[in-house]
């Protein structure tokens, strides 16, 4: 039970991490690396925070534009000064691990036992004892939907129109009379404002802020991604936002299992990676069988 | 009008395989004018439109438009008053969007991108009325991605994408030569059309000369980044494609292809 609820939690927190990576992955075709940094960014942020008593509700909108502007950052190395897509996601996450230790005044700053969005007074007051235990998956499940329902609308809107565009075909995006470059550098922002957000939450849920919570991350992500939207590829009563935070769910399952059928939890990102890999080549074999 | 003045245009410039294309080329284009351009591979038809669209620089020369010197403008923001259709049916349109959506981001040119509803259910009444004329079908599968659809039909829609908003030129690369005859006769009577109706100026280039003499109120050749032929007027009325293929064919003994 407690393993179960942990995997919803994780999965689930970083299924909203999972939503940035889809926007550059799959609607920009960017590979960004940055999220290795800015995932970690929102941890540090929400330490730092919180220790210092602020309000941990406030954390979140924090991160997020926080997060949205290191993503812009990378946009505008990418498109204003030419740097590859790869390269210059790779400058900005090495950045940003200096820039996360110095937010956060040292490699790993633990806040038990200070109120957080999942932990405090409120909370306390009203909801009943037999709840508590799933009061943090509730809180995050509640957040998951929101953010989605969020990006679904955003996907909509005329912005939003330009933004799968500029991924699909960024001819007719100058066509219609609109820099290109900007557009990516939104579409960015908005990624990385998911990415930082999820790592506020995983700060909280954890406990704790760790300089090493952005390794792996991309591959996280991609791998959520890459399952959510060729495993659910026919299933139309998911949209695509839905099948990412299923992905997810799945894949954080799936690393979950490996653990507990006797690995160590120091082989995480061994399975991670294997894990990925995997689910690279299926993916791979599924779109050559449906051609 | 639209001016091209005294461009200079090298290829690979500073290496082996430094190639002049233009050397002090003009060309002057009236308000209204249809314009067809035809010529060998590599004689500068393509460049032409490039340099007018801002895809690519020039080396020296002025680009003006009623007076306005656009020469050092960015190609997006010269797009706010050129509608332009590429040889491949791919690139006036996005794939993985619906009809409606893409003629709903069309529809919204030189209007700012929002955070307003993308797409307009109450307009689709009004793109069905632009679709139904084309006889494609298409006005029955408004919420299909236009990644299925065929490539006449996506050029079709490609060409009305680009003259749903009020522009002042609508430049057309090839735009039926990747489409079989007829449904590259169906775009070419469809963009007549456009052109009457919007009076729009429109330059064309085509490796079809028929298209070239019959459609068009004037007919340029290019050959090695000169303008060796340009009739206008009643002078192209008269121009017969027997004529024009003589010329052509002169032109590509001499290159030697």
């Amino acid at each position: 039970m407690t393993l179960l609820l942990s995997v919803l939690e994780q999965g689930m927190i970083y299924a909203i991490m999972a939503l940035g990576l889809y926007i550059t992955y799959k609607i920009l075709d960017f590979p960004d690396l940055t999220v290795d940094g800015s995932f970690p960014m929102g941890a540090a942020i929400t330490a730092a925070f919180i220790t210092k008593g602020l309000n941990p509700i406030l954390t979140l909108p924090i991160s997020f534009i926080a997060g949205a502007g290191v993503g812009a950052i990378t946009g505008l190395i990418h498109v204003k000064l030419k740097v590859r897509d790869l390269l210059s996601g790779i400058i900005m996450m090495t950045a940003l691990y200096t820039v996360n230790l110095r937010i956060a005044g040292r490699a790993n700053l633990p806040f038990y036992n200070i109120r957080t969005i999942f932990e405090n007074d409120f909370l306390d007051s009203f909801v009943p004892e037999a709840i508590r235990p799933y009061q943090t998956v509730i809180i995050i499940f509640i957040i998951v939907v929101v953010m989605k329902l969020l990006l679904d609308w955003y996907m909509s809107t005329k912005s939003g129109f330009l933004l799968r565009a500029v991924g699909d075909n960024d001819v007719l995006v100058t066509s219609l009379g609109v820099d290109k470059g900007l557009v990516k550098i939104v579409g960015l922002a908005i990624s990385n404002g998911l990415v930082t957000l999820s790592g506020c939450i995983f700060a909280q849920q954890q406990g704790f802020f760790d300089a090493t919570f952005g390794t792996g991350t991309m591959v996280i992500g991609l791998a959520s991604v890459i399952i959510g939207t060729s495993l659910f590829k026919r299933v139309t009563l998911f949209n695509v936002t839905t099948s990412v935070v299923t992905g997810s769910l799945l894949y954080k399952g799936c690393v979950a299992l490996a653990i507990s059928a006797g690995l160590a939890a120091s082989d995480m990102k061994l399975v991670t990676a294997v894990l990925f890999l995997l689910i690279l080549v299926i993916s791979q074999a599924l779109e050559k069988r449906r051609g | 009008m639209l001016e091209l003045k005294n461009i200079n245009k090298n290829y690979n410039k500073g290496t082996v395989n430094e190639h002049c294309l233009f050397q002090d080329f003009s060309l002057r284009i009236e308000d209204d004018d249809f314009v067809s351009v035809v010529g060998s591979n590599g004689s500068g038809k393509t460049s032409i439109l490039n340099i007018i669209c801002g895809t690519i620089p020039v080396d020296k020369g002025n680009i003006v438009v009623n007076g306005e010197d656009i020469t050092n403008k960015q190609d997006f923001l010269r797009h706010r008053k050129i509608g332009r259709v590429f040889q491949d049916p791919s690139k006036g349109t996005c794939p993985s969007m619906t009809i409606l959506e893409n003629m709903s981001l069309a529809e919204n040119k030189g209007r700012p991108y929002n955070l307003g509803r993308g797409a307009n259910k109450a307009k689709i009444q009004h793109y069905q009325d632009m679709l139904r004329p084309l006889n494609l079908g298409l006005e029955d599968k408004m919420h299909t991605k236009v990644g299925v659809l065929s490539g006449g039909q996506r050029q079709a829609l490609a060409l009305l994408m680009s003259t749903m908003t009020p522009i002042e030129f609508l430049i057309l690369d090839e735009h039926t030569a990747a489409l079989d005859p007829k449904t590259a006769e169906i775009i070419m009577e469809l963009t007549d059309k456009i052109v009457h109706e919007k009076k729009v100026t429109t330059i064309m280039v085509t490796h079809n000369l028929r298209y070239a003499v019959q459609y068009g109120n004037r007919l340029i050749m290019m050959h090695e980044g000169k303008a060796i032929m340009d009739k206008s007027g009643s002078e192209k009325d008269q121009v017969q494609v027997d004529e024009i293929m003589r010329v052509f064919n002169q032109i590509s003994v001499e290159c030697g292809n």
